[in-house]
């Protein structure tokens, strides 16, 4: 019995070694962002029914890890919840990867408190500046305002893995990554749902799907620019006027892909449904000439490769 | 109180501590398991084993995630039970014991503690980058042997240590040569040990989440692995994108990819279970 069972694993190991399988024209290998997985996973789905024999796979490895491996040439399409960043770039020069970005859908950031929170209505971004930024002196809520309570602040944001981190130091503290460190840094955002909505002197920040799914348990805070305040939704997404915590939503794809008529096929096809795929998945369509635009882009980015060929 | 009392007293303190220490691991399984159960036993049914991820979370499936589960688990098994058990007995029975083996038993212990990303990260840069293997179940499944290695091969000396000398000490005075011994002696005796230790470092390696992302295991991967360098997903993977969806339904559906999970390594337990109980009834002297 048990030479039996040596002997099987040994023969077994060195047969299934030797087999094995190539890649194929029909595999689109597609990695990055966490927040625009959803959206992606959800274009896969249905392009999957009309194209059965296109094989495409999704990471969900973060914006940052994904450009990683697409500069490299290991994906053919990334997904990013921000632009690619110079050192990514230069990597990308280096290793020859010719690639475009493309728009493909929008997504605020919501300012979310507990709901007996009576205090907080609005913030301004010098104040989100003041709260958020690396130095910052902010420890009670009364060094804010004058007037709010004197209570420890409790602040909740995503980790530094996380797209949505770089967007809100670069767009608040004016430089990527530049942010206090002291603040509940998570890396799944339910997990800063549940921090707020148990807390009644927090504060964070996550994208709005989080706080739509969740808006019972949550706060809403508006953002005072000046010229009035707003409030992210649907409609202040879109139409551009929640502002500076909007964002668009990227994909990433390298000039080489762009050349097989899988991915042509499976990015006309991401343009075509994005907007309606997106908000099944609780994120902002863009408004349909961009889409169209998108499309052309990339129509021009394919072309042009065939041509230099 | 006299002294006698006291000690009574003290006697029964520590039962009863003993109790409570015995007891406490089961009862927080039991609420775990009880709590993963009513929250995920509504979506399992043989529509979530067969079908594909989906951005509808009641129309999801975690057919490649389990199918990718398997195969790794296979592939380990494959890897690092030849390796470590061979690992196990040159130690015990071949390795003189001098500076040089107390060395490498220090650092064989040494690996079993070192955080299981940092294999990620291993893993990515000789399997999946170096020696070009993509991110594929092969390199997976390579990653989660060396992280189980140290496990299979501590738990393989100690069940070879358990064997009485006597036993060795007959089989040569009878002519049998070193490996005679080890194949007909050695090896049958401690069998059920090597196993209980091989699948407790298997039931480790199924619930590994972090080094299979690092190594690049995918979360939407609509067809099952037809070789070892396929691409893969795997139920921890799959569990962890679910649990961070910002929709209530897709964390049920998480709680039901876990009673799965679950039920695949109660499965593997049972398995071997089954094999040493089997062993240990043959074996008599």
């Amino acid at each position: 019995m048990v030479k039996k069972i040596f002997a099987l694993f040994l023969f077994s190991g060195v047969f299934l070694y030797s087999c094995g399988s190539g890649g194929s024209q029909n595999e689109i290998k597609i990695d990055g962002s966490g927040t625009v997985y959803p959206i992606t996973e959800a274009v896969a789905e249905e392009f999957r029914k009309i194209e059965p024999n296109i094989r495409v796979s999704v990471g969900s490895s973060g914006s940052g890890a994904g450009f990683k491996k697409f500069v490299r040439g290991e994906t053919d399409i990334s997904n990013s919840s921000r632009k690619i960043s110079e050192e990514e770039k230069a990597l990308a020069e280096e290793n020859g990867i010719e690639y475009q970005q493309f728009s493909i859908a929008l997504d605020g950031i919501s300012i979310v408190a507990h709901p007996d929170n009576d205090w907080v209505k609005t913030l301004t971004p010098e104040e989100l500046n003041e709260i958020w930024k690396a130095d910052s002196e902010v420890q009670q809520w009364s060094d804010i305002r004058e007037g709010w309570p004197d209570e420890d602040i409790r602040l909740y944001g995503p980790n530094t893995a996380h797209g949505t981190y770089d967007f809100f130091t670069e767009t608040i503290n004016g430089e990527s990554g530049a942010s206090r460190t002291d603040y509940n840094a998570v890396a799944d955002y339910n997990v800063a749902v549940q921090g707020i909505s148990s807390d009644k002197y927090s504060l964070g920040y996550f994208g709005l799907a989080y706080y739509e799914e969740n808006a019972d348990q949550l706060k809403l805070i508006g953002i005072d620019t000046g010229e009035g305040v707003v409030e992210p939704s649907l409609e202040t997404v879109k139409d551009g006027s929640y502002k500076p915590l909007s964002r668009s939503l990227y994909i990433y794809v390298t000039k080489k892909a762009a050349q097989r008529s899988a991915v042509q096929k499976f990015v006309e096809f991401y343009f075509d449904n994005a907007g309606e795929l997106a908000k099944d998945v609780g994120y902002v369509p863009m408004p349909e000439e961009d889409y169209e635009e998108q499309k052309s882009a990339f129509h021009s980015f394919a072309f042009d490769t065939l041509e230099a060929n | 109180m006299n002294r006698a009392k006291i000690n009574r007293l003290k006697d029964k303190a520590f039962k009863y501590f003993g109790i409570f220490a015995s007891v406490i691991g089961i009862v927080i399984l039991a609420i775990f398991i009880g709590f993963v159960i009513y929250m995920g036993i509504q979506r399992l049914s043989w529509d979530f084993m067969v079908e594909l991820p989906s951005r509808f979370a009641e129309n999801s499936g975690i057919y490649t995630a389990w199918m990718g589960t398997v195969w790794i688990m296979v592939f380990t098994t494959l890897i690092s039970f030849p390796l470590g058990v061979g690992a196990g007995i040159y130690l015990e029975e071949y390795g003189k014991k001098n500076r040089w083996s107390s060395f490498l038993e220090i650092n064989i212990s040494n690996l079993a503690s070192v955080p299981s990303i940092i294999y990620g990260l291993l893993g990515l840069g000789v399997f999946v980058r170096m020696m070009q293997m993509g991110n594929s179940i092969l390199a997976g499944a390579l990653t989660l042997s060396l992280l189980i290695l140290p496990i299979i091969i501590v738990s393989t000396r100690e069940a070879i240590k358990a064997v009485p000398s006597s036993i060795r000490d007959a089989s040569n005075a009878l002519g049998a040569s070193k490996w005679q011994t080890i194949w007909h002696q050695v090896l049958p005796a401690s069998f059920g040990g090597i196993l209980t230790g091989v699948i407790l470092a298997l039931s480790r390696a199924i619930g590994e989440t972090a080094p299979l992302i690092v190594v690049g295991a995918l979360v939407y991967v609509p067809f099952a692995p037809q070789s070892p360098l396929d691409e893969f997903t795997v139920l921890p993977v799959q569990i962890y994108n679910w649990v961070s969806r910002p929709q209530e339904e897709f964390v049920i559906n998480a709680a039901a990819a876990i009673i799965v999970l679950l039920g695949i390594t109660f499965i593997m337990n049972g398995i071997a279970v089954y094999f040493r109980n089997k062993w240990q009834n043959k074996m008599q002297w």
